[in-house]
C-alpha cells in the first residue's frame, strides 16, 4: 500500500513541478526543456514500479523496472551478442546497403523525366505497403543468418529513401540551375554542388523514416528463423519460456538502440543541413 | 492522367524483370524435381549441383528452364501463378458461395481489416486528443512531445509478443484487442504530428480577428483551428491507416495466430507453401491500396465541399 501511495504522491508532485516549470520564466532555458520530459519519463517508471509492487502483480505478467534493470545488469554479455547480431549486422548493414542503393537509383532515375513520372507514384504506393510480410520469403532465400535480415531491411528502407530523394532532387529552383549554367557547370558539377545539397533535407527525412523501419525489419525477420542469437529470437523464445525479465531487458535494448539510431541520423542532419530554415534558431 | 503511360511502362518493366528472374531462381528446384522424375540432368546429384552456378545449370539443362515456371513450390513464383492463387482463394471461392470459409483470403482479409479499423480508430482518437492537449497546454507540449517521438523509434515489434501475452494473462480473450493496440501504436503518431501542425496553422492575424469578434476559446477551436487543420488531418490519416495495417499484420505474425493475412503468411511459411505467402502478401497490398484510395477520395470530397479543393 505504501508503494502505491508514494508512487501516486510522486506523480502528483512531479506533475505540479512540471506545470510550474512550463509556466515559469525559465521555460525557454535549455536545461528546463530537457528536464521536463525527463521528469515525465521518470514519473512513468516510478508509477510502473509502484503499481507493480503495490498491487502485487506477478513478475511473470509484468516485472517491475528495478527487476528488469537487475536482469539487464546480470546478462549484459547475452544482450551484447544479440545487439551485435540484430542491430549491427542485420539492421545497420541492411540500412547502409539500402540507403546507398536508393540514392544511386534516385540519381539514375532523375535523368529521365519519363522514369520519374512512372516510378514516383509506384514508389509512393510501395512505401505504404506492409513490406514486413516478405520476411519469411527472404529468410528462405538467404538462410537463417544475418544476411536474410539485412535483405529484409534493404527492401524496407529502399522505397521511402528513393521517393524522398527523387523529390528532393527537384528542389533546386530554375533560377539556381540557370545560375549554374551561366557558370558553365556540367551535369555532374550541378548535381554535386547544387542539387544533392538541396536534396539533403528530403534525403534525411527518408533516412529518419528508414531508421525506425530498419530495426522493425531486422527483428520481425528473426521471428521466421534465426541462429540461436538475436533480439527477435530471444524475445520470441523468452515469451515462450516465461523468462519475462530478459524479454523486457531486450525490449529496453531495442528501445535504446532505436532512439540512438534515430538520434544519430538527426544529429547528422543537423550537421549537413545547417543552412535549412528548419534548423536555424 | 499524363503519367498513366510512364506508370504502365514501369509496371510492365517490373513484371518482365520478375519473369526473367524466375528462371535462375527456380532452376535448382526444377532440376531436383526433374531428377526425381527420372530425367537425366547434369550434374546428376543435388550435392554436385550445389557447386555449380545457376547460370551454368541453365546453360547445361535448357530443357528444364521451362519447368521452373510451373512448379508447385517454387522459390519465386511467376506473377501468373500468384494471380491464379489469389483468384483461387478469393473470387473463385466467392463464386462457389464460400467467400467466408476459413480457407478464403476474403475471410482472412476481413479479420485483418476489422483489427486495422479498430486500431485506426483508437490511434486516431489518441492522436487527436494528444494534439489538442499539446496545442492548448504548454506543459503537455514540453513533457509529451519528446516521448511521442521516442515512442516511434522503439521497434513495436519487439513489444508485440509481450502485448499479446500480457493481454491473455489479464484474461482478455482473443487477439483483437492486442492487435488493435499494436496498430494504434503505429498509427497515432502521424495523426498527432499532423494535427499539431494543422491546429497551429491559423496565423496570428486570423486568431486576432476572432478575438475582435469576442469569440470564446471553444468557438476559436471549432470555427477556426479545426477547419484549418482538415487538410493536415487527411494527409496524416492516409499515412496512419497504412501504418495501422502494418501494425495489424505484425500483430498477427508472432506466436501462433490462426486468422488474418499475417497469420496466412506465417502458416504459409511453416507449411512450405510459398504461393500462399505470395497471395496473402498481394492481398495485403490490395487492401492497403484500397484503404488509402478510399481516404484519398474522402479527402477530395470533403475539401471540395469546404471550398479547399484543388481548383479553388
Amino acid at each position: 500500500m505504501t508503494w502505491l501511495v508514494s508512487a501516486l504522491v510522486f506523480w502528483l508532485c512531479a506533475w505540479a513541478l512540471n506545470v510550474w516549470l512550463a509556466g515559469s520564466r525559465w521555460r525557454r532555458n535549455l536545461a528546463v526543456r530537457i528536464f521536463v520530459p525527463v521528469l515525465f519519463g521518470v514519473t512513468l517508471l516510478v508509477l510502473w514500479e509502484g503499481l507493480v509492487r503495490g498491487l502485487g502483480v506477478s513478475p511473470v505478467i509484468l516485472p517491475a523496472p528495478s527487476e528488469v534493470a537487475k536482469v539487464f545488469a546480470a546478462s549484459t554479455s547475452t544482450l551484447w551478442e544479440d545487439f551485435n547480431q540484430t542491430v549491427l549486422k542485420g539492421a545497420l548493414s541492411g540500412f547502409l546497403i539500402g540507403a546507398v542503393a536508393a540514392l544511386v537509383t534516385a540519381v539514375l532515375i532523375d535523368r529521365s523525366r519519363f522514369l520519374t513520372r512512372g516510378l514516383l507514384p509506384i514508389g509512393n504506393f510501395v512505401a505504404a505497403l506492409p513490406i514486413v510480410g516478405i520476411a519469411p520469403i527472404l529468410v528462405s532465400w538467404f538462410g537463417f543468418d544475418w544476411q536474410s535480415k539485412a535483405a529484409v531491411v534493404v527492401v524496407m528502407v529502399f522505397f521511402p529513401i528513393l521517393v524522398n530523394t527523387v523529390q528532393g532532387l527537384h528542389e533546386a529552383g530554375a533560377m539556381q540551375r540557370d545560375l549554374m549554367r551561366t557558370y558553365a557547370a556540367g551535369y555532374w558539377q550541378t548535381l554535386v554542388k547544387l542539387r544533392l545539397p538541396a536534396a539533403m533535407p528530403f534525403l534525411f527525412n527518408g533516412l529518419k523514416i528508414a531508421s525506425t523501419l530498419a530495426l522493425i525489419g531486422a527483428i520481425v525477420a528473426e521471428y521466421f528463423g534465426s541462429p540461436t542469437r538475436g533480439m527477435g529470437f530471444r524475445i520470441s523464445t523468452g515469451v515462450g519460456s516465461l523468462s519475462i525479465g530478459l524479454v523486457w531487458a531486450e525490449i529496453a535494448v531495442a528501445a535504446l538502440a532505436g532512439t540512438a539510431f534515430y538520434g544519430l541520423v538527426a544529429w547528422a542532419e543537423k550537421r549537413v543541413t545547417f543552412w535549412h530554415p528548419s534548423q536555424r534558431r | 492522367m499524363k503519367s498513366i503511360a510512364p506508370i504502365l511502362t514501369v509496371l510492365a518493366a517490373m513484371v518482365a524483370l520478375w519473369y526473367a528472374a524466375v528462371a535462375p531462381m527456380n532452376i535448382r528446384v526444377a532440376l531436383d524435381s526433374a531428377e526425381r522424375a527420372g530425367e537425366t540432368v547434369t550434374p546428376a546429384t543435388p550435392l554436385a549441383r550445389q557447386e555449380v552456378s545457376v547460370w551454368r545449370l541453365m546453360a547445361q539443362n535448357p530443357g528444364q528452364i521451362a519447368e521452373g515456371y510451373a512448379l508447385d513450390r517454387p522459390r519465386l513464383p511467376t506473377p501468373a501463378q500468384v494471380g491464379q492463387e489469389l483468384w483461387k482463394t478469393t473470387g473463385d471461392m466467392a463464386l462457389d458461395g464460400r467467400a467466408f470459409s476459413k480457407r478464403s483470403l476474403i475471410y482472412h482479409g476481413w479479420i485483418t481489416l476489422k483489427s486495422t479499423f479498430w486500431g485506426f480508430l483508437l490511434g486516431t482518437a489518441v492522436g487527436l486528443a494528444g494534439a489538442v492537449a499539446i496545442v492548448y497546454w504548454r506543459v503537455v507540449d514540453m513533457s509529451l512531445m519528446p516521448w511521442a517521438i521516442i515512442s516511434q523509434t522503439v521497434p513495436i515489434v519487439a513489444l508485440a509478443p509481450m502485448i499479446i501475452v500480457l493481454s491473455s494473462q489479464i484474461g482478455i480473450e482473443g487477439r483483437d484487442l492486442p492487435k488493435a493496440i499494436i496498430s494504434a501504436y503505429l498509427c497515432y503518431f502521424p495523426v498527432l504530428v499532423g494535427m499539431v501542425k494543422g491546429l497551429r496553422s491559423p496565423t496570428a492575424s486570423q486568431l486576432d480577428l476572432l478575438e475582435t469578434y469576442n469569440a470564446s476559446g471553444a468557438q476559436a477551436f471549432w470555427k477556426l483551428r479545426l477547419p484549418a487543420s482538415i487538410p493536415y488531418l487527411f494527409t496524416s490519416l492516409k499515412i496512419g491507416i497504412a501504418a495501422a495495417l502494418v501494425g495489424t499484420i505484425v500483430g498477427e505474425l508472432p506466436t501462433g495466430a490462426i486468422s488474418g493475412l499475417g497469420a496466412r503468411i506465417l502458416i504459409g511459411d511453416q507449411f512450405g507453401t510459398p504461393l500462399a505467402i505470395w497471395a496473402a502478401l498481394f492481398a495485403a497490398a490490395i487492401l492497403a491500396g484500397g484503404l488509402v484510395t478510399l481516404l484519398d477520395l474522402l479527402q477530395r470530397m470533403t475539401l471540395r465541399r469546404m471550398g479547399m479543393g484543388a481548383g479553388a
